[in-house]
This record gives C-alpha cells, structure tokens and sequence, in this order.
C-alpha cells in the first residue's frame, strides 16, 4: 500500500440517457491519497472534467455514511468494489493501489434501467414496498401502549437484522439471474417475524413476490452471491423464510 | 409584535394541547377527499405527515428530492428517540422531559410547543411499534433504553445504532401503503423550485424533474415545507450531500420569516477531518458517551509524543490522563449537552492538546467500559475467575452489541480498530435549530404554508439535546400537523381545485426558467463546489463554534464577495432538459449564499451566548462557572424572526419575546 499520491486509470460506463447506447471511457487522475473514499476520488475526477470544460460523471450518492443506499457502482465486477461489508461511499482508496486500473459501471439489470452514466432507475423497489411491506395501521395516538406485546429478544434482534437492508440494489445488480429475493424477503422476515405483522403476513408475501415478478427481477436459484456482496450482511435466512411464507400463504391463503 | 403571533392556547401548560385540539376547526371526512396537500421532503416530519394526512383522506402529493422516499437524511440518525414512557422507574415524565429539553435548549425555545413535544412523545414509541418498527429490547421482551447528554434519566429508545434508519422506513413503509392507494402521489427525484401564493395563501409550487429538466406546477390547499437544515451552509458537516436549505429558502424569500439562523449544533462527537478533499463529515453517535470516556493527554510531552507517532494512546498512563469533561463537570461527565462537551474539546485543542497531526481530535475510549462490561458479563455466565484477557473478549462483545455498526464505521473510514485503540473525534456541524419561524399550529408567516421538522425552529431553543431530533421531526408530522392543518383548511372547503393557469403561477415559472437559464448560460470557470467550499470555510472559522462581533463583520462581508463572484463566474456543464447534478448543487449554493449572510448578521444581532451560539463578548467573568457561556435574558430573551427585504443585509428583525411561566429561568449548569 502507498502512502500517498496513487495514479490511476479509470474506465468509466457514459450513457447520456436511457436512449442512448452508451460506452466505456478512460480517465486518469493523479495524486489521489489512500485516506479518501472512493466517491471523494470521484468528485476529484469531475472537478478535473469540469475545468476541462467536459460533463462530470453522474452518480448517485447521498448520506456518504453507509445508511441511505443511494451509492450503487460496480468496482472491477463487484457491487460496492472490493471491500466486504461496506457501500461504494465507504469504500475508501487504501483497498487500491498506485498503478491500478478501475472499471466503474452501473447496477446491470433489466429492472433497473439506466438513467444517465453511473444513475440508475431504482423505483421498482419502492413499488414492491407499495405492494405490502408495511403493517396496516394508521396514525393513532390510541394504538396500545408500546410494551403491551413483549416481544422475544431473538425475533427483535432477528426482525432488526433483516431490517437494516438499506435498498441500495447490490443483490440485484450482483445476481446472475438480477433476483431481488434478498430485498424482498428481508422486508417479508422483518415483518413476519414481530407479532404486529403476523396478521397481514399471507397478502403481505404473496402481493410483493407478485409485484416483484412484475418488475422484471429474475429468479432466485440460491447462488447465495448477494449474501456475500450485501453491505449490510442480509441473510440468505431471510430467503428461506420468504420461501416457507410464500409457501404456506399459497397453499392456505383464500385468494 | 403585530406580525408575529405565536397562537399559544391560552390555560395551563399542560392542558393547552388537548383544549386547543378539542376546539380547533375539523374537516369532515368527505370534504378531505376535495382537498390536496403537498409536502416537500419524505425525512421523519415529512414521511410521516404525508402518511398521516392521506390515512386521514387528504390528496397528498409527496416531493424528494432523492431517487427514493427511504433515503432522506433522516435515515442517518444513529442514537435513538426520546420518550418520557418512564419504563426504567426512574422517575421520568411529561414534565420532566419539558424542563429538560427547554433547559438544555438554554431557555429560548417555546414552553408551549416544547411541552406539547413531550406530551406526544410516548404516542410516537406506541405508534412506531404497532408499525413494526424493531426497537431494541431486553431478555424478557419489553423494549430497552439507554441515556443521553444533558438529562439525568434513562428514556432513549433506540435500534443499535441505526435509530433513524428504522424509524424512517416505519414512516416510509406507513407512506408506501398511501401510495399503494393512490392516496399520496409520489415525485421522487423532483425539486421544489418555488413557492407559489395566490391571494395570500400558499397554492402551490413549482418542481423540477430532476431527470428531465421538466419544470411542473402543482396546485394544492396548503404547502407543507419539511426539508430539513440548513448545516451544509458549511460545507463540511455530518448533513447528506444533497441536504439543502432551498425549499426553506425559497418560502422565506416569499414571506415565511427565518427564525434564529445562528442557532447551529456542532456535534461534539465525529471523525475528524483527514484533508482538503474531504467531502463530509461522519458522526459518531452521542450515545457512544454512554459508556465512552473521553480525554487528552495531561502533559504536553505525551502529546507530541503521539503526534510523532512514539508511543500509542494506550501507553499513557490513567494519571497522564486529562479527562476533562469529568474534571470539569462531575455530575453530568462525559454525557454534558453537545454544545458543552464540543466547546470543551475546542478549549483543550486550542491550548495545544489535540492528538492527531492536525491538532484537531480528541480521545474517546472504551477501555473502561470493556473492562466493566467483561466483568458483569463474567458474572452471569459463571467464570468468577475469568483472566483479563477473557474479561476483555467477553467485554468486546458487549460493546459490539451494542455499537457494533458504528465501530465498523469508524473502523472502515480511519482504518484504525477502535476495540484496541480510542477513537480521534472532533466537532462538526450537525443539526440547525433556527429555521422558518412557526406558530404553534407549526404555520408559517405565510397563511397556508407550514413547516415542519428540523425545517422549523420550534422545538430545541439554541441547543438541541441528543435524540430529539427524531422525536420532533415524528411528533411534528404524525400527532400535531395532521391536527393543526385541518384548522386551516376547514375554511377551505368550497375553494375546490386550485387552478395552475393564474397569473401568480405563470410567473413563479418563469422566475425558475430565468433562473436555471441563466446557470446554463453562465459559461464561467468556477465550479460550484469551489464557491461551497469558500463560503464553508468562511463559515467554520468566522461564525463556527467561536464567534466575535468582528469575525462577524468580516464574515459578512467575505460571504458578499463569494456571493458576487459566484453570479458572475460560475460554471454550470451541461443542458437544462436532463439529468444534471452540476445545476441542482448551483441552485442549492445560490441559496446557502444568501442564508450564509443572514446567518452572520443573526450571530452578530445576538451579543449573547446561549446554547450552540458562542459569543466571546458573553462569558461569566468569575465564579464557579468562570468561562462559562453568558446568557443576556434581559436583552435576547427573544426569538429573533427575521423579514426578507431583497437582499440578507438588509433583513428586518421582528422579535417573538418568550415567556417562561412553568420553567425557572437559570444559568445552566453542569457541574
């Protein structure tokens, strides 16, 4: 590892909209120290496009901790780049070193189109929420008192693992088949799991495994390569719970 | 003050909530579904006022900026949510957590509205858990809390470290079931540009779509502006990188006035800066507080020893040790209110005793609590003779239940193991108290425009003690909002649509495409970070955590200039009609111009020090709280809204005086 000042070569995915076709170009930054993060290496790029009088690479970004899931580059063939356990915006420049070439592209699937460059579109994620990730209960300063129903530790701790999925589409873009099974089950467990989702929890997985096939997500053949890209460790777990549901509310829902 | 009333129900404290809400208009249920509403901003105020709104049968129409609802920068908040639901017996209560949070607000925040905040505050817990929000929970099932700087109660419900991740997607999934309805109609990846009024009330605004370029009008009832702060005025903060104070802006420059810019937390525990490419700054929780001691060292050899990379943190001896939150204040510690324990860490690096090569960090060590936490965990697992070194590994593992997220942050951005070694931290900003002034039904001066959440000023005075941001933001949209809004719009009943095709709407329009056109055609050589990153560093060294009335002056007038200079030379790429994040940052920095100089002349207005606004004119001369923050209530126990006049300097100030009928005022101790 360098201390400091790594030139690299990047290979950056340009598509100037949805229409177009879009293609590889190459660019090259200097004097970029280990201790920034990878979209700070980023910025640099576009502040050199930008006094170059060129357009600055789209991407997006937001929180710049690891919490909003905006971030969403594939690094050298990997969601979120090299590192384990963390987003692109946490990746930080010391996983590199001097010399090294660095293709930066966007999430690839058919569900998730390509907005401009590195942008992709993302919405379907929030369509299949719309479809049943939630428990039905309405604003109310009469629902029970909030220890009325203690809850075993286990299925809290379980409930908030699945819950810290961040939506950002690593499991999708990192699938062979673009599945969002990890997605979606960890919203399916999360509620499934605590007694106030149990009520609606047939319609609940039915209604987003169906909106989620609408979307154009493939299917799930259990390759477990989104486990391992998720930057928020999401279970494959939580994909064999979504199975048993989905499962048993086929077999015994009355719709 | 004529233009400014508050509408405080009149009765006693705690009684005013409930009469005014047992007397206010109410819309029949029929008559909801002629009315639209739209809210700027899907955060907690914002998710969950749209989702309590349609519940209720209003059109809503929800605006992000982002690609997603899920991800505004509420998602962020780490620590917990505040709630007097006195589960650990020790006391707590309504009132309790009144007196708290105005006192740690230093007594210049609303008693009514502050009161109504706790009042609510244990509906949001029952609310977030019907919705199946995983709040974290004890052995035998019932929820779990933990405590914050400045109170002396345990009454933090919290979901690791990721509090306000949890609660927003509970706000986010309660607005998905809406929008799976067809009840809120959601524009994602869509700005406000402009505020339209019509006959005096707020109609409507005008968005971008920010993939198009397309510029929409949309009509509605009543505007409600939940945005979020202003902190990246500065550049550097912990705020997300789209965080933008144009929605807010945009509704003051149309008559909304701006209440107590100057307020501004600077969070006393985040990683410190690492260079000039830094693009923001990262939090670590308040809650590491909990069971984190922080210090420096006592003697200035050791310190340079350290800069000089010869001897590790861990090498100084407990003596050597300067653990000057402790020192200086025994009966709160290290979990002093975040104005207080960041200025502390200030007064040590001044002196010369920060322990990285900038000068700028100091110690947060777990050591300690590792070593406490090993032993109880030794005892109930019957190892009475546990080594140190199993005490130590039975330790981690309490802290990393507990943090385990936040350490891995810290981990991942430092690369240093923050198990084996403490963590360098160091102030930054954070959180915006002032914000759009706000009667108690949390409208602004514009009849029909509200504003809610860290958008407001309402809640938190000059300082805002730790997670109640999130309680606000949630008490805000789903328990007061939805109520107070229906007061307004019952008049409204028989308006029905509001047109777009009004002269009014016309020419809010145009004022945005003149606007955005004249950024395309600029053609300057400056980027629009160059001019952010000037003003934030006018903003940190001038009006930062230290401020004198000639900083002040200087400030403004260097901000003019950058301000200047920006409309002459900056430098937009690309096309209006697409995806362009180069024009939405231009817009946005144009804004931070403009509130960057009110935000100095309101520090300058303000000759006192209270709560995050240190003045160095104001401090108590001598005394047990020598050097301590100066409050002037003879003089500034007001809320200073200031009137847009055409330009920041010339801003007119109109004073909300405060009352404090239930609350003694008192110089704030901590000691």
């Amino acid at each position: 590892m360098t201390k400091n000042g790594m030139n690299l070569t990047l290979k950056v995915w340009r598509q100037k909209s949805d229409k177009d076709k879009g293609q590889i170009e190459t660019y090259q930054v200097n004097d970029i120290s280990e201790h920034m993060s990878f979209l700070e290496m980023m910025d640099t790029m576009n502040e050199q496009l930008i006094s170059a009088g060129k357009e600055p690479v789209a991407f997006d970004h937001d929180c710049r901790e690891g919490i909003c899931g905006s971030c969403s580059l594939f690094i050298n063939g990997e969601a979120h780049g090299p590192d384990r356990g963390v987003t692109t915006c946490q990746l930080h420049m010391r996983k590199f070193k001097d010399g090294d070439t660095i293709y930066i592209e966007p999430w690839r699937s058919k569900a998730f189109p390509v907005i401009k460059d590195l942008v992709v579109d993302r919405t379907g994620f929030d369509r299949i929420m719309s479809a049943g990730g939630f428990i039905s209960v309405n604003t109310s300063g009469n629902t029970q008192d909030a220890n009325s129903i203690p809850i075993a530790k286990d299925d809290a701790d379980h409930a908030f693992d699945a819950a810290t999925c961040i939506g950002c589409g690593a499991c999708v873009a990192t699938c062979k088949n673009a599945s969002a099974m990890l997605f979606v089950s960890a919203k399916v467990s999360q509620l499934a799991l605590l007694p106030q989702g149990k009520i609606e929890a047939k319609d609940r997985v039915l209604n987003m495994v169906e909106q989620m096939d609408a979307e154009g997500f493939g299917s799930c053949t259990n390759t477990g390569a989104c486990e391992v890209e998720c930057p928020k460790g999401i279970s494959l777990d939580n994909i064999a719970r979504m199975n048993r549901e989905f499962m048993g509310a086929s077999i015994t829902s009355d719709k | 003050m004529a233009k400014l009333d508050a509408k405080i129900p009149k009765g006693p404290i705690k009684d005013k909530w409930t009469n005014h809400k047992n007397h206010i208009n109410v819309v029949n249920p029929a008559n909801k579904r002629l009315i639209d509403v739209i809210v700027v901003g899907t955060g907690l105020a914002g998710g969950s006022a749209a989702a309590s709104l349609a519940e209720m049968g209003y059109n809503v129409k929800s605006f992000c900026f982002q690609d997603s609802p899920r991800r505004a920068h509420s998602i962020a908040a780490q620590g917990g949510i505040n709630a007097a639901k006195n589960y650990q017996n020790d006391g707590d209560s309504t009132y309790r957590l009144f007196y708290d949070t105005v006192k740690g607000g230093d007594y210049r925040s609303r008693e009514a509205n502050v009161y109504r905040l706790a009042e609510v505050s244990t509906n949001i817990i029952d609310q977030c858990v019907a919705q199946g929000v995983p709040f974290a929970r004890e052995y035998g099932g019932l929820l779990d809390n933990r405590s914050f700087g400045g109170v002396l109660v345990s009454r933090t419900f919290y979901a690791k470290g990721q509090t306000g991740q949890q609660l927003l997607l509970g706000a986010y999934s309660a607005m998905s079931r809406q929008i799976g309805k067809g009840k809120i109609k959601m524009y994602n990846r869509h700005e406000m540009m402009d505020l339209v009024i019509v006959d005096g009330k707020a109609r409507g605004i005008i968005s971008r779509n920010l993939i198009t370029g397309e510029i929409a009008r949309h009509s509605a009832h009543a505007v409600v502006i939940a945005s979020g702060g202003y902190g990246n005025v500065f550049f550097l903060s912990t705020n997300a990188m789209g965080s933008n104070t144009s929605a807010a802006w945009k509704i003051h420059k149309k008559g909304a006035f701006f209440a107590n810019p100057c307020y501004t937390q600077i969070h006393p525990t985040c990683i410190p800066r690492s260079g000039d490419y830094q693009s923001k700054l990262t939090l670590m929780s308040e809650s590491l507080r909990n069971d984190g001691r922080i210090w420096v060292p006592k003697n200035m050899k050791d310190v340079e020893a350290i800069r000089a990379g010869r001897i590790k943190p861990i090498d100084i001896k407990a003596e050597d040790r300067d653990y000057y939150l402790e020192r200086r204040y025994p009966a709160f510690g290290n979990l002093v209110p975040r104005d207080v324990a960041s200025r502390a860490a200030k007064e040590r690096c001044d002196a010369g005793y920060g322990v990285n090569a900038t000068g700028e960090a100091v110690y947060l060590d777990f050591a300690s609590a590792i070593m406490r936490y090993g032993k109880e965990k030794a005892i109930i697992i019957h190892e009475p003779k546990a080594s140190e070194a199993r005490i130590q590994e039975l330790g981690k593992k309490v802290i990393e239940d507990k943090y385990g997220n936040l350490f891995q942050m810290y981990e991942k951005i430092t690369d240093d193991n923050p198990y084996e070694t403490p963590m360098q931290i160091y102030p930054a900003v954070h959180y915006t108290m002032g914000g759009v002034w706000v009667d108690y039904n949390l409208m602004t001066t514009i009849p029909g425009c509200y504003a809610a959440g860290e958008a407001n000023f309402s809640d938190h005075g000059a300082n805002r003690l730790g997670a109640s941001a999130l309680m606000q933001g949630l008490a805000d949209g789903y328990f007061v909002l939805p109520y107070t809004i229906g007061d307004y719009l019952a008049s409204d009943i028989r308006t029905g649509e509001v047109s777009t095709s009004s002269p009014e709407f016309d020419e809010a329009e145009k004022a945005v495409k003149d606007r955005l056109n004249f950024f395309i055609n600029n053609k300057g050589t400056k980027s629009v970070d160059h001019f952010h990153k000037r003003l934030g560093k006018v903003m940190w060294d001038k009006v930062g955590m230290s401020r004198n009335a000639q900083g002040l002056k200087e400030a403004s007038d260097e901000i003019r200039i950058i301000k200047e200079e920006f409309w002459k030379d900056v430098m937009v790429p690309g096309d209006l009609n697409e995806f362009n994040q180069e024009l939405e940052k231009a817009g946005r920095v144009a804004d931070f111009l403009e509130l960057g100089e009110l935000f100095a002349k309101d520090a300058l207005n303000r000759n006192e020090s209270c709560g995050g606004h240190f003045r160095e004119e104001s401090v108590e001369p001598d005394g047990e709280q020598k050097g301590e923050a100066k409050r002037d209530d003879i003089n500034f126990k007001y809320t200073a809204a200031w009137e847009w006049k055409g330009d920041s300097k010339d801003a007119e100030l109109h004073k909300e005086e405060l009352t404090f009928n239930d609350i003694e005022l008192k110089q704030r101790s901590y000691k």
